[in-house]
């Protein structure tokens, strides 16, 4: 009889534990200040590895507990699950308090309301809006909104190239023009090496080459009212040319096609292939054993002429933009956090450890940026560089465009045509899909 | 635990007295204590399964996109709407479902087909003891043993175009391909897709009929043996008959497992399947999880989930009275 009563009086509670856990979802909104002196941080993966970010971070980190006396919980989020964890902590509510995010996103999370707007008062807090380039704030939301994040570090596209195969080649400058690239590649492939390395099953970085493709037809993929537009006759002949370069052109390899984690990064450090289209790529290199002195840097080619504004462009703005949670529970932590990442020092530390160029104006006229490599970069994103589309639905277009041109390259990959026409059709269904806000 | 193991004894001595005039409320105890046992086991269940299922049928009527999704409560109801988009057959949205859910039906009949196959035939022939028959068994259970993540991500280093073993094999020693193919991209992504998930499945087929093979009496084929029946006819009129029970669940469970499929797709291709490929878990996870549309995406489960309902409901029902007529 005991067992059973026991038994009994544990299988009511259970029910009513379960019944208590079940209705008491937290719901809490908006920012707070109930526990100052902790925050948690989610960290993109800027170095090689996650545990090099770790190893970079947390002495930063150490050093902010020191300043302030608030304890820093760090995670760093691989690429391939961040935006899934971001979205996952807007619709639960129940997220980190600081976090990076890719800073093409920016408008797509906007939009969620999950992210502190930075304001004239917030924008005080970490120093005022104008310690930023402006090239970097034009890449944190809605243009005419309060940003919804604010610039942490920043990079950009440049041509990489191997000294020794270009020697071999008799090739003595890096390609200017495509065309150039095109006409150097023929003597590439006769020393029996690949030419130009893509990552073609990788949406985003379809995404990011196809945008200054268009850039360079004079063409873009939103009107100017922000509904999509790409089947215009102009963005389905850029599309149609970086398609090329591996349909028609044969200077990027057709098993390219099927690249989506950084396998062309690794031809290029192994010196398989001659060219790479990266974006500050040197610490990735030296991570894969591929010695400074191997490679040049340039910037990336242009239809003709040099690089400039407008049809000139050969880069988009990239970079991390760091941003404060709304539903935090240390606002003002939370606050002087970025406030301490954005400082001039932690920017030289932490810019330097990424091989990235600082998006605080005072920070990168610092030396340390002013080595040949950073200098390309730094020039590319002051003269020649245009941020993506900053519309809510940015984040659907890297998928359905990227999507396409990743069709597109596998059906040069197997030998199919790839024609104006077949090109537009792809784009088509890419613009259907996106959403009819 | 131990303490009330140690006073029971003593209890069960105390004074009877006590318990003539709680003989009614007794009764009751004694009738619904079951009820209070599975108590917790409901609660769980709801919890775990029927809540969220609730809350994905409702989502579905939502027109829950990015705007919304910090505060559900604020989305507003869009009736049908999202069902109608997902069966709009003209429109892209819908046209690509179809699609999606043709490669899936294809795809699945032909893995259950195969699956079935392969499993039976490997248990029929280690139904003999032979030398070395449990190391095959062993063996056999390898790829249904390993994790999913870490078998399908070694396939995807085999099926590589330039370094893959696939296509060192083909073309490089057997010449059978004029250019070393694309399996990871275009339309040969079907047929790996079809490899590895045949591969995975096949041990599960192997398992079940593996056991169930033990329950049939051996007097069967040693009785159908004097009568002059061959292998290939015991099997036919033994083995396969009474195997039926068995089959009936397998077939079912591999077509609910195979049809719902999500690790296999989405380690081997990413989040953007080729189309080819494009099994329809996958392509409803694009369609909510990509692009921030969670309401059509839960229009399109909900579209699924009823469907399998169907499929298993008319498949339980017709082979149950099939059983019923042939045993009768």
């Amino acid at each position: 009889m005991r067992s059973i009563r026991a038994a009994a009086v544990g299988a009511v509670t259970l029910s009513l534990a379960l019944a208590a856990t079940a209705c008491g979802g937290g719901t809490s909104t908006g920012g707070s200040d109930d526990s100052p002196k902790t925050l948690t941080y989610w960290a993109s993966n800027q170095g090689a590895s996650v545990a090099v970010d770790k190893k970079v971070l947390q002495p930063e980190l150490d050093k902010f507990e020191k300043q302030t006396g608030i304890k820093v919980k760090l995670e760093v989020v691989p690429w391939s699950d961040l935006l899934n964890r971001i979205l996952t902590a807007t619709t639960s509510g129940q997220g980190p308090d600081v976090l990076n995010i890719g800073n093409t996103w920016s408008a797509s999370l906007q939009a969620t309301g999950a992210l502190l707007p930075w304001d004239q008062q917030n924008f005080a807090k970490i120093g005022g809006r104008d310690r930023f380039v402006e090239a970097a704030l034009g890449s944190t939301g809605v243009q005419g909104k309060d940003p919804a994040a604010v610039p942490l570090y920043s990079m950009a596209y440049a041509l990489y190239y191997n000294k020794k195969i270009f020697a071999d080649a008799g090739i003595s400058k890096p390609p200017a023009t495509w065309d150039e690239l095109i006409a150097d590649g023929r003597k590439i492939k006769a020393r029996g090496k690949s030419v130009l390395g893509a990552e073609g099953a990788n949406l985003s970085e379809n995404i990011h080459h196809v945008f200054v493709f268009a850039k360079q037809h004079g063409a873009d993929f939103f009107a100017a009212d922000g509904k999509p537009d790409f089947t215009s006759p102009k963005v389905v002949e850029a599309v149609k040319s970086y398609v090329d370069l591996m349909a028609k052109d044969k200077v990027i390899p057709p098993g390219d096609a099927e690249y989506a984690q950084n396998q062309s990064v690794s031809d290029f450090a192994k010196g398989k292939q001659a060219m790479l289209l990266w974006q500050s790529a040197a610490a990735n290199l030296k991570s894969q054993g591929m010695s400074e002195d191997a490679y040049g840097i340039a910037p990336v080619p242009v239809r003709s002429g040099t690089p400039g504004q407008g049809s000139q462009v050969n880069s988009m703005v990239a970079g991390i933009n760091i941003a404060v949670f709304k539903n935090t529970h240390n606002l003002d932590g939370a606050r002087k956090f970025v406030k301490f990442m954005t400082s001039d020092a932690e920017q030289k530390i932490l810019n330097t450890a990424y091989s990235t160029v600082p998006p605080v104006a005072s920070a990168q006229q610092d030396p340390a940026f002013g080595a040949p490599d950073t200098a390309v970069l730094k020039n590319t994103l002051a003269t020649s560089a245009a941020a993506l589309p900053q519309v809510p639905s940015e984040s659907q277009f890297e998928t359905t465009v990227g999507t396409a041109v990743k069709e597109l390259f596998a059906d040069a990959a197997a030998g199919r045509a790839v024609t104006t026409d077949s090109v537009k059709a792809k784009l088509e269904k890419a613009q259907q899909q996106m959403p009819a806000a | 635990m131990t303490t009330t193991a140690l006073k029971e004894p003593v209890r069960e001595t105390s004074p009877g007295a006590a318990r003539a005039p709680r003989r009614r409320p007794g009764r009751i105890r004694r009738l619904s204590l079951p009820y209070l046992l599975l108590l917790p086991a409901l609660l769980l269940e709801l919890l775990v399964h029927l809540v969220p299922m609730a809350i994905g049928i409702v989502m579905s009527f939502k027109e829950l996109t990015q705007f919304y999704i910090r505060d559900w409560g604020t989305a507003p109801w869009s009736g049908l709407d999202n069902y109608r988009v997902s069966v709009d057959f003209d429109a892209p949205v819908g046209k690509a479902l179809l699609q999606s859910f043709g490669v899936t039906v294809g795809f699945t009949l032909l893995s259950v087909a195969l699956c079935w196959l392969i499993g039976t035939a490997a248990a029929v022939f280690m139904q003999d003891t032979f030398r070395g028959r449990g190391l095959l068994r062993a063996l056999f259970l390898v790829p249904y043993a390993l994790p999913v993540y870490t078998a399908v991500i070694t396939w995807v280093f085999m099926f590589q175009h330039d370094n893959g073993l696939v296509n060192h094999v083909l073309h490089d020693q057997l010449h059978l391909t004029g250019e070393p193919s694309f399996w990871l991209i275009g339309d040969n992504s079907f047929y790996a897709l079809l490899t590895v998930s045949v591969w995975k499945g096949w041990p599960f087929a192997f398992l079940i009929v593996t056991a169930g093979l033990q329950n049939i009496p051996r007097e069967l084929y040693e009785a159908a043996a004097l009568d002059g029946a061959g292998t290939w006819q015991q099997i036919r009129r033994i083995t396969l008959p009474s195997l039926r029970p068995v089959n009936q669940v397998l077939v079912l469970v591999l077509f609910l497992w195979t049809f719902n499929d999500f690790n296999t797709p989405f380690v081997l291709f990413g989040r953007a399947a080729p189309e080819a490929a494009d099994l329809i878990s996958v392509h409803i996870y694009q369609a909510s999880f990509v692009t921030w549309n969670f309401g059509t995406g839960s229009a399109m489960s909900v579209l699924l989930l009823l469907f399998l309902l169907v499929v298993t409901g008319g498949y339980l029902l017709l082979t149950s009275r099939g059983r019923r007529t042939s045993d009768a």
